[in-house]
């Protein structure tokens, strides 16, 4: 097989990535990741709780390893160790911590506690994790039809569970104390977007690795909401940045002899980057009123 | 040395990376940027594989990149003070750099010897040498020096920016400074015993001294001690279970750690009922 290379004509170029089937399965998982991750992303960033998301993402780690050590069915272990994490991080934040400070060290002290377990049971199954690298920073490459079709499942309850709790959960995002005045179950949808945060990204990181998940997370939402005012646009504005971020790094992947890790991560910078720096309208999301 | 359960060298040089840790953790804690440590023992990990990838000194790679990316941090930031979402789209980038490095080391068939993730992450207390646990200490040293020096100016500074800098304070410089030790923390750190033990050894120490008291000067020294004192325990837990590594076991220990401060107050809450209106007492 020659290694591919792009023409100047889009039609062929696009005939050409598609001609084998692991490629039209990445497409299809990094698409599902893409839009699964840009709206629940969306709301990560509005909470800022990015570094809630990064430490479950490296939950992938301890998950991994415990499904080797107890062989457990298919991706048991991610759910398991992403949901554990999910848990005790939305416990309920300390009365002295107005700034937060407790809850950073909560999580940094999860993900090092996650981390180091999984480092333990990976040394007593004596197993070798195929490749600890493509667990962190992973690729959409080698996925099978049955995993694609596991995580649109894991896709449409997730999203589901979103459209249901949208409105609710966005008025808790920005002014908990007024929603709770309204009757509004603020501290149940806490936990109940923590749980979602920690399911999309297991659902995620088994297929993606840790590295890519946390990107098209952070960076589309991020983007879409320094450019778009209104929720609804905002939103559907981070879920195609996602989209468009994926589809382009997997074309500039399959093209070049680059990582997909590294053109994942550049493209979501740059958006970013566009958006801060550009001349874009500066216009802050409903978001504005809390930071 | 079967009292020390490893070697000189190792055990001087964790005990001073371990304390350290814990007084760069007190201030992370205090202005709740933990993920600003995690952020840049990744920063760390792709300047040392890029070293590794372009042929130049690991030590001015992981430094250097270190560093420079701490600055960047705080330029993003602005006023020294970042955002948890700035540090998400900056580590994300920075790690995509690492495995554009990684990638091009693998290519190169170079031995990627010591820049591999897993060293990176978990590294390997037993590889310090006698030069290694110079540096450390001496790195721990200037970091302790400069971070007592500005202690005071510095928590004033984190806990309200606004006065501080009404009243005269660089509050952006000290941020900044704080930020620059904090890069030497972390390359050190993560060169010589891995992200695991310095994101560890950083938040649950510090953690639990800020829970346990309000008093700047008490509760740093709450935090190297419980930081050293987990450091030393963890190593006892490895050597008598081996097949606990002993990142897993000191992070373990100093977990406890943390969990057995907040415990308590917790219970507390729970009897009192409503945690939200509970009275801050005295700490």
């Amino acid at each position: 097989m020659t290694s591919p290379s792009a023409s100047w004509n889009p039609v062929w170029d696009l005939r050409q990535l598609l001609a084998y089937p692991f490629m039209v399965q990445a497409f299809a998982a990094g698409t599902i990741v893409a839009v699964l991750a840009g709206a629940v992303g969306w709301y990560m960033v509005l909470r800022r709780q990015t570094f809630a998301g990064h430490t479950l993402s490296t939950m992938a780690f301890p998950g991994a390893a415990a499904g080797l050590l107890f062989a457990l069915p298919g991706a048991l272990g991610y759910y398991l160790a992403c949901g554990v994490a999910a848990v005790v991080l939305a416990r309920r934040p300390d009365a002295h911590d107005s700034q937060g400070g407790i809850q950073s060290a909560r999580i940094g002290t999860v993900q090092a506690v996650g981390l180091a377990v999984g480092f333990v049971l990976l040394a007593m199954s004596h197993g070798v994790l195929g490749g600890l690298d493509g667990l962190l920073f992973g690729s959409f490459l080698g996925v099978t039809d049955t995993q694609v079709w596991v995580l649109a499942a894991a896709a449409a309850a997730i999203l589901g569970i979103l459209v249901v709790v949208g409105r609710p959960l966005l008025f808790a995002s920005l002014d908990p104390e007024a929603a709770a005045a309204r009757g509004v179950p603020v501290r149940t949808l806490e936990i109940g977007f923590m749980l979602v945060l920690g399911v999309t990204v297991a659902a995620a990181t088994q297929i993606t690795g840790a590295l890519l998940v946390f990107a098209v997370l952070v960076s589309p939402a991020a983007t879409a909401q320094r450019v778009a005012g209104r929720p609804i646009a905002s939103m559907v504005l981070s879920v195609a940045c996602a989209v468009m971020i994926v589809w382009l790094s997997l074309a500039c992947a399959y093209f070049s002899p680059f990582p997909l890790g590294f053109f994942t991560t550049t493209f979501a910078f740059l958006a970013y980057a566009a958006a801060r720096w550009g001349r874009l309208p500066r216009r802050r999301a409903g978001a504005a009123v809390v930071a | 040395m079967t009292i020390l359960l490893v070697s000189i060298p190792t055990f001087l040089a964790l005990t001073a990376i371990a304390a350290v840790c814990g007084l760069v953790g007190w201030f992370a804690v205090l202005r709740a940027q933990v993920f600003a440590v995690d952020a840049m023992s990744h920063f760390a990990f792709t300047g040392a594989v890029a070293a590794v990838a372009f042929s130049i000194d690991p030590r001015v790679g992981l430094f250097g990149l270190t560093l420079c990316c701490a600055l960047l941090l705080v330029a993003l930031g602005g006023r020294g003070r970042v955002d948890d979402v700035t540090i998400g789209i900056a580590v994300t980038w920075v790690l995509g750099l690492g495995v554009l490095a990684l990638a091009v080391v693998a290519r190169g068939g170079a031995a990627g010897e010591g820049a591999t993730a897993a060293v990176a992450l978990f590294g390997d207390i037993s590889g310090i040498d006698t030069a290694h646990a110079v540096t450390a200490i001496l790195i721990a040293g200037a970091v302790a020096v400069v971070l007592v020096a500005i202690a005071r100016p510095l928590v004033f500074a984190s806990i309200d920016p606004g006065v501080a800098r009404s009243r005269g304070l660089p509050v952006a410089m000290l941020g900044l400074m704080y930020f620059v030790v904090l890069g030497g923390v972390a390359a050190e750190a993560t060169q010589a015993v891995g992200a695991l033990l310095l994101i560890g050894l950083v938040s649950a120490p510090a953690g639990a001294a800020h829970r346990l008291s309000g008093r700047p000067y008490r509760g740093m020294s709450l935090a190297v001690g419980i930081a050293v004192g987990s450091a030393w325990l963890g190593l006892w837990v490895s050597a008598e279970i081996p097949s606990v590594a002993p990142s897993s076991a000191i992070v373990g220990v100093a977990a406890l750690a943390f969990a057995a401060a907040v415990l308590p107050e917790r219970l507390r809450g729970r009897r009192r009922g409503v945690m939200g209106s509970a009275v801050p007492g005295p700490r």
